[in-house]
């Protein structure tokens, strides 16, 4: 089998992911993953990286320099070490890593446990209005997976503005 | 089977023999600051005092160990590793990263391991919900005094993208002799796969599994609730358990005496050999473990195996004898405590081959020594 990226060299490291009933398989020869920054085969976090959902495409040729304003951590920090710098590295980075986190993960939206004080300022009458326009939109572009999971958070929302904290 | 794994009606509860333990183990990181990677080390040392100061207070946290990683020993923190306390990249870090760990050892805190804080509830057996309510109460303990990175829209924001949202990873450890005999492991750990959820050795990521122990966790954070996650993958690990006992059952009744030698075998060689490396040790006892489960060995309890088991590990081994020793001292004491532990346990059953069986033709011609 040939290395999926020079297409010359013999590949020796596959590396393939599961989520869901998404399978996504990547061949590649020793120089190449070298070139990719790939140390550890069993870090998943860069195979979106490989495949090219992060750092490719008219986003990232924008974004090439970009650099966070918190902590100063730029994408080839990323690239590199596959980890990120902070907090606002996800919104510095968020249309690189969009594909990459739904490629990762089940879901787009965090439906779980959320800190007290964001608990009580999140179940406000604004967001849940908020999250009802969007599940509507959600429901008529029949993208029902997000759908369910907009419902199940205004859900938790609305138990958390009238008890204590959602949990 | 005289043991606390026998439940009331008499029956052997098959979950209790299986599941070593479970955990549930949150990240989360303080917001404002950067994550521990990135961090200078002033800033690390800041969030590591912050932290420190915070969790000591806590009451689950009464009498715990609370230490800055440069306080350990390499052998200490290897300890801490073979119990599951820290992991083996936290054993890496010296100054400006610490640990709090609750006296019961059930409750651990690393503090800038990848992410600012990473704590963990560990429990014995199948009890993924009761070590999510351990957990779930000191994060909620802890997010009164510390401000959390945190977005509505992606949860808890960790260093690696693989666990922002709930930045939860629930496993249980599982010993799994019969499947492995069977040679049904492959099957089972593709299956378990493709439900999103993943199969490792004894020490999590990148390791190999070793005495048939297999840490079943869930892969992705983003898009389920902990709670819902929790019981999808308890309901995994009970099919899982049920295919052992399956497995244990089919593998009693086919080639009975291909687990009496198995067991036999163990426990001969454990009790007898000089020279003993710690990875052949943790595929005897699990043998011996089973035989155990399967009633063919006498005056045997859990307690002791689990402790050998826990003997046979390097830093453990170690401790024991209050003494340094290089890798080939090492596997002559692991063998002389292991022949020690088994001295006054009684040889397991063996089977009659009176009549032969049509498989494993060559155990005919062996003496019956039962």
């Amino acid at each position: 089998m040939l290395c999926d990226f020079c297409k010359e060299n013999e590949a020796t490291i596959h590396l393939s992911q599961v989520v869901g009933d998404k399978v996504s398989k990547v061949d590649l020869c020793e120089a190449c993953a070298k070139a990719k920054g790939i140390t550890d085969p069993g870090n998943i976090t860069l195979l979106g990286d490989v495949l090219g959902e992060f750092g490719a495409g008219p986003v990232a040729a924008d974004s090439e320099g970009l650099r966070c304003p918190a902590c100063g951590f730029t994408q080839a920090n990323f690239k590199k070490q596959g980890r990120l710098g902070c907090g606002t590295c996800y919104e510095t980075f968020e249309p690189g890593l969009r594909p990459l986190l739904k490629a990762m993960h089940k879901g787009e939206r965090h439906v779980g446990k959320s800190p007290r004080r964001v608990a009580v300022t999140k179940g406000s009458p604004e967001r849940i209005k908020q999250l009802e326009k969007e599940l509507a939109r959600a429901i008529k572009d029949e993208r029902f997976e997000q759908a369910a999971q907009l419902r199940d958070e205004i859900r938790s929302l609305e138990a958390g503005a009238k008890s204590s904290p959602a949990v | 089977m005289e043991n606390s794994e026998t439940r009331a009606d008499g029956e052997v509860d098959v979950s209790r023999l299986v599941v070593m333990s479970s955990r549930v183990r949150l990240a989360r990181n303080l917001s404002g600051t950067a994550f521990p990677g990135w961090a200078k080390k002033a800033d690390r040392q800041k969030s590591l005092e912050s932290i420190k100061a915070v969790a000591r207070e806590l009451p689950e946290m009464k009498g715990a160990l609370v230490r800055s990683m440069d306080e350990f020993t390499a052998i200490e923190k290897q300890l801490l590793v073979e119990r599951h306390l820290i992991s083996r990249e936290h054993a890496a870090k010296t100054v400006g990263s610490g640990v709090v760990i609750s006296e019961s050892e059930t409750i651990s805190l690393m503090i800038n391991e990848e992410d600012h804080l990473r704590m963990q509830a560990l429990m014995p057996g199948l009890c993924l919900r009761e070590v999510w309510a351990v957990i779930d109460r000191v994060d909620s303990e802890l997010e009164e005094h510390l401000n959390y990175a945190y977005s509505p829209k992606l949860g808890y924001l960790t260093a690696c993208p693989t666990n922002v949202g709930t930045g939860m990873r629930a496993s249980a450890m599982l010993h799994l002799p019969a499947l492995v005999l069977a040679d049904q492991i492959n099957q089972i750990v593709q299956a378990v796969n493709k439900l999103g959820l993943a199969v490792r050795g004894l020490y999590g990521e990148g390791t190999e599994a070793s005495g048939n122990l297999f840490q079943v966790s869930n892969q992705t954070t983003l898009g389920e609730r902990e709670t819902d996650l929790i019981e999808r993958l308890g309901k995994v690990i009970l099919q899982i358990i049920e295919h052992e006992k399956n497995a244990r059952q089919a593998l009693m009744e086919k080639r009975p005496q291909m687990i009496y030698d198995q067991v036999g075998r163990a426990y001969g060689i454990l009790g007898n050999a000089c020279v003993q490396s710690s990875k052949e040790a943790m595929n005897l006892l699990s043998m011996l473990r089973l035989g155990l489960d399967l009633d063919l060995i006498q005056g045997l309890d859990r307690k002791r195996i689990d402790d050998m088991f826990l003997l046979t590990q390097p830093a453990h081994l170690q401790k024991h004898v209050q003494q340094k020793l290089t890798a080939e001292q090492r596997d002559v004491t692991r063998a002389s405590l292991l022949r020690d532990m088994l001295k006054d346990i009684g040889r397991p059953k063996t089977m009659s081959f009176s009549s032969p069986e049509s498989t494993d033709q060559g155990q005919q011609d062996r003496p019956n020594v039962s």
